[in-house]
């Protein structure tokens, strides 16, 4: 951009222009080649770290690799995605439990990132008015996210104990429940379980993001509305929803990427059980409690499969754009 | 009388929201002062200040050697994505080359891989460079989700500095090296806080790697730690230990973050909304 209308303007001052342009050119030459110079070592480590890695996860599935011994891999195609032996189905798209955890990571996906959208919007409304002690309200809302979510699985564990937790003894304090409930044992409530801690812990993120999209809202429409006297509700709706509807839509997708890479607070908080199980909590116990690397990779590349199959569908129905400007 | 009912409402909500955001924290703090048995019966306030876990933790257990690892491997994290972060942010945000949006996007992409999809290939690459159960293979290994949000964000914040800065400093004769760290740099320190913030943060907390890669108790970091104490059995977990344990490694965290809030929500904001 700048060049060319450096061009331009050297064309308008004549002849005298040629060499200052063959000089302008020649130092946008060199500042690409810095650019590419100063680009490689993080290039690079983005290889390294990223690109290799993948690469190697997913020539792993089509092996029979084992922990122990990742060396003597052999290649044995498709079989532990789908293989058929002696009239029964095997690999990872025939095990029922993949397809559990697949439901369990869609669940909570959708169920937790409503409700921290819902959650945020109240929040981000709270903070978007003024009112004396809205700074501190608006610290305290950032503490759950400073929190290490390990830390706050085990907290909440300890409040969702089913003995002497104290979420039990304020329900049965105010009369909701009549007997101490198992909270993340039972087989029932263990879901909901993990949905309160996280939907506890990312509200703060989301109403965050939110919150910036409100503060620059312009104030006109706003006023009209207000003189018009038309009911807050509908501004809402009218107004302001659609207007942060691009912001939200960003926010959504950070978190439901996030979500459906769970694996830390269901680790934590319920273990492997089946209940529960996401899709990273089932690829990394067959790759590593399991042994078997070529399966667990099969799965991983399912689970990167189906994040990247969530990305394009979003950005193509929901007509997100990622390009920075 | 309506308006008296919507303060009242309004500040109501405001409460709730302090409760619920503090409460957990705070019960965590009540619990670990307590000792013995008196854990087994629910407080809502302090009744004692016993510091008895707090000491226990690091009897019991190689916290100390925990905390050190976590403090080392986050700084490193910070230390390697800000430098690769700012060079590649130079040539990201101040140069126009061809392949430059599709970088950018690729860069963003990366920060959307699942963890789990990369941990074979991971393990396999640790163990090649001999880094297995050693903080620096953690080091390396969290730079994947580190670098591309610190790039992220350097790039946005870069691509807004003034453009007369620079054409002031190639007249000068200065390089580029000498544009970032003489021009650039002194400008960036506020973007460099942030993002340095949100990388440390996002190492201390890391769980699935730090999980994977080691092995012994002394190379664990802080979550590894957390998250592995245990009892005499499965039913008898020290929750007394655990939850000092989480209140040491949380209070420093949460006290950073107060004091960066607005720098943190800021960073947060242009890595999101902006992005």
């Amino acid at each position: 951009m700048a060049t060319t209308e450096a061009e331009v303007a050297d064309l308008a001052t004549g002849a005298a222009s040629t060499a200052t342009q063959v000089e302008k050119s020649q130092l946008t030459r060199s500042r690409v080649r810095a650019a590419w110079l100063f680009l490689a070592p993080m290039l690079i480590l983005l290889v390294m770290v990223a690109g290799w890695p993948l690469f190697r996860t997913i020539w792993f599935s089509f092996t029979d690799a084992n922990l122990s011994d990742l060396s003597n891999a052999k290649y044995i195609g498709f079989e532990n995605y789908l293989a058929y032996n002696d009239g029964e189905w095997y690999g990872v798209l025939a095990d029922g439990e993949w397809w559990n955890a697949v439901w369990n990571t869609l669940k909570f996906s959708v169920i937790s990132v409503t409700l921290e959208t819902i959650l945020g919007l109240v929040v981000a409304l709270v903070l978007n008015a003024s009112f004396p002690g809205r700074s501190l309200v608006r610290a305290a809302v950032l503490i759950p996210w400073a929190i290490p979510t390990i830390v706050s699985a085990k907290m909440w564990s300890w409040m969702m104990h089913d003995q002497f937790g104290i979420l039990n003894h304020m329900l049965m304090g105010i009369g909701l429940i009549s007997t101490p409930l198992a909270w993340t044992a039972s087989p029932d409530l263990a879901m909901t379980a993990v949905i309160m801690v996280d939907v506890w812990k990312t509200t703060p993120f989301m109403s965050l993001l939110i919150l910036a999209a409100l503060q620059m809202l312009p104030t006109d429409c706003y006023e009209a509305a207000r003189v018009d006297g038309i009911h807050p509700v509908r501004v809402f709706f009218q107004v302001t929803l659609p207007l942060i509807k691009p912001a939200l839509m960003v926010a959504v997708i950070f978190r439901l990427l996030d979500a459906l890479r769970i694996f830390d607070l269901i680790y934590v908080l319920t273990s492997n059980s089946k209940d529960t199980m996401s899709m990273s909590v089932y690829a990394r116990q067959q790759l590593v409690d399991f042994q078997s690397v070529g399966y667990g990779s099969a799965a991983s590349t399912l689970l990167f499969l189906t994040v990247g199959l969530c990305v394009v569908l979003y950005m193509t129905f929901g007509r997100v754009r990622f390009d920075g400007r | 009388m309506k308006r008296l009912f919507g303060w009242i409402a309004f500040y109501a909500l405001v409460a709730a929201i302090i409760l619920y955001s503090v409460f957990p924290f705070y019960y965590a703090i009540v619990t670990s002062l307590k000792a013995g048995s008196q854990l087994f019966s629910v407080e809502y306030f302090p009744t004692t200040w016993n510091w008895d876990n707090y000491v226990s933790v690091f009897r019991e257990q190689p916290f100390a050697y925990n905390l050190l690892n976590s403090v080392l491997v986050s700084s490193a994290v910070v230390a390697l994505s800000l430098f690769f972060g700012v060079t590649a942010a130079f040539a990201l945000g101040r140069v126009q080359f061809r392949g430059r949006g599709l970088l950018l996007m690729t860069v963003l992409g990366v920060s959307m891989f699942p963890q789990v999809a990369v941990l074979s290939g991971m393990f396999e690459l640790i163990r090649g460079f001999g880094l297995y159960n050693n903080l620096l293979g953690l080091v390396i290994s969290y730079m994947i989700f580190t670098l591309p949000f610190t790039v992220w964000v350097l790039t946005t914040f870069m691509r807004d500095l003034p453009k007369e800065l620079e054409e002031a400093a190639i007249m000068d004769g200065a390089n580029p090296w000498e544009i970032i760290v003489k021009v650039f740099m002194p400008l960036m320190w506020p973007a460099l806080v942030t993002t340095g913030l949100l990388a440390f943060i996002a190492a201390w907390n890391e769980f699935l790697f730090a999980l994977t890669f080691t092995l012994t108790n002394t190379q664990r970091t802080v979550p590894v730690a957390i998250a592995l104490i245990s009892g005499a059995s499965q039913y008898e977990l020290p929750w007394g230990n655990i939850m000092a344990a989480s209140v040491i490694v949380t209070l420093p965290v949460v006290v950073l973050v107060l004091i960066f809030q607005r720098r943190i929500v800021s960073g947060l904001t242009a890595g999101a909304v902006k992005g």
